[in-house]
């Protein structure tokens, strides 16, 4: 199936291995994966198996929340911060989730019928980075840099964000089946005083994405200045056009901002 | 590497990335996961690996090297039915019987995890990733709940399959 089978020890083993990711398969939580795998549709010259590399890990460092890119899906239910613990639980199923990890869902590329990554909206509005190495050296960087870059022969070894006293709104439109994509999903944070908003977007477009014309006029109408909806088989653009400001609006008074 | 599968510790000789449930079926001859979708969208490959429930089609057999496997085989003590089989069985939960399989494994680990009575939200979340195309839903969790309660009457009549015979068939559904 395989030729050559990596089991790296620690993020470093891991990012050493990885190299500049030159033929070389990463292998993460395997719910995207392992189908073509088996179906014969990849077939990795070698394959770097992530599950021993100590990444699966959630710890609050100080006033940073460090989030490791093999922690199950699952574990983001019990996360610190509800962008993510209210989140979490609409992505895929209970037994999925126990496999996906955060950081497959952040570097899956779209798939041909949807486009994933639901993670990318709570993360980009709890002003989260990305730690990765790879091709061009080792990087740090805002998530929506991240998703909005190249990210070929990039591997993801950790996100982390700053912790402190947020508001936060989630909207979500999707059809009801625990599969389904989102038709949209919104997240927005904020300081209690209402300071420090961020909003983002996931479902609509190939990738999530910061709405900052919404920040700057808090206005919900103004996130299709943000967001470019796209057709694809989970919902057309025209109807992504008619909810969003909806959606946003909606995220935006749960935040209760006066 | 190896798998402690249904109690029995098995040395596994399947390249690392084979799926859990080509392991299973193919290595190890136990069928009770099926090879529906694989893809993870319809539940019924579903295992218990350390006591939580997972994907076996989605779940390559490196990540899961060492750990206890649960099938449908390991339910029940001494080939008695379990007490959520026995529920699926009075409650008419199984028509075709694909699915089941994994939504006995996945209403087993419901039933762990709440130590209690569960009611129909839970089933439902616990169940929301599997597919049943018989039997529309509400006997399974109807019998789901019913297993949670300890609300069952045990199994009389269980058909048995006598060789040369025509297959015995389960009594009627009431639908």
């Amino acid at each position: 199936m395989t030729a050559d089978v990596l089991f790296p020890t620690s993020a470093d083993e891991a990012s050493s291995l990885y190299g500049d990711g030159t033929d070389i398969t990463v292998v993460g939580g395997g719910t995207i994966l392992l189908p073509e795998i088996a179906a014969g549709r990849v077939r990795p010259g070698r394959a770097l198996m992530l599950h021993r590399a100590g990444l699966d890990t959630l710890r609050v460092d100080g006033d940073r929340v460090v989030i490791g890119a093999m922690l199950p899906i699952a574990a983001l239910l019990d996360a610190p911060d509800e962008a993510l613990s209210r989140v979490a639980p609409h992505l895929a199923d209970r037994e999925v989730r126990q496999g996906a990890t955060v950081g497959g869902n952040l570097a899956a590329p779209a798939a041909s019928d949807a486009h994933r990554g639901d993670l990318g909206a709570p993360l980009i509005a709890l002003g989260a980075r990305v730690r990765s190495t790879g091709a061009g050296g080792d990087r740090l960087e805002p998530v929506e840099e991240y998703l909005t870059g190249d990210r070929d022969r990039r591997l993801v070894l950790e996100i982390d964000y700053a912790r402190f006293e947020r508001r936060t709104g989630t909207t979500s439109l999707r059809r009801r089946h625990a599969h389904s994509y989102s038709i949209a999903a919104v997240v927005a944070c904020a300081r209690p005083d209402g300071s420090d908003l961020r909003v983002a977007v996931s479902g609509a477009s190939p990738t999530s994405v910061r709405c900052r014309t919404v920040e700057a006029t808090r206005d919900a109408n103004d996130v299709l200045s943000d967001v470019e909806p796209v057709d694809d088989a989970v919902a057309s653009a025209e109807y992504r056009r008619a909810v969003l400001p909806k959606l946003v609006r909606e995220a935006l008074d749960q935040l209760e901002l006066a | 590497m190896k798998l402690i599968v249904n109690g029995v510790e098995e040395a596994i000789v399947s390249p690392p990335l084979t799926p859990l449930l080509h392991v299973l079926r193919d290595e190890l001859d136990i069928t009770s996961p099926k090879a529906g979708c694989q893809q993870g969208g319809c539940g019924t490959c579903t295992v218990l690996v350390d006591g939580e429930p997972r994907r076996s089609c989605l779940t390559a057999v490196a990540t899961v090297d060492g750990a206890a496997i649960t099938t449908v085989e390991g339910l029940g003590d001494d080939g008695a039915l379990s007490v959520v089989q026995e529920a699926f069985y009075n409650h008419y939960a199984a028509q075709c019987g694909f699915c089941t399989p994994g939504m006995v494994i996945a209403a087993t680990a419901l039933i762990d995890r709440k130590g209690g009575e569960v009611d129909r939200d839970d089933v439902l979340e616990a169940l929301g990733g599997h597919y049943c195309r018989c039997t529309g839903y509400i006997k399974i969790v109807d019998a789901v709940i019913g297993a949670s309660r300890g609300d069952v009457e045990g199994v009389r009549d269980v058909p048995v399959s006598v060789p040369g015979e025509p297959e015995v068939l389960p009594k009627g559904s009431p639908a």
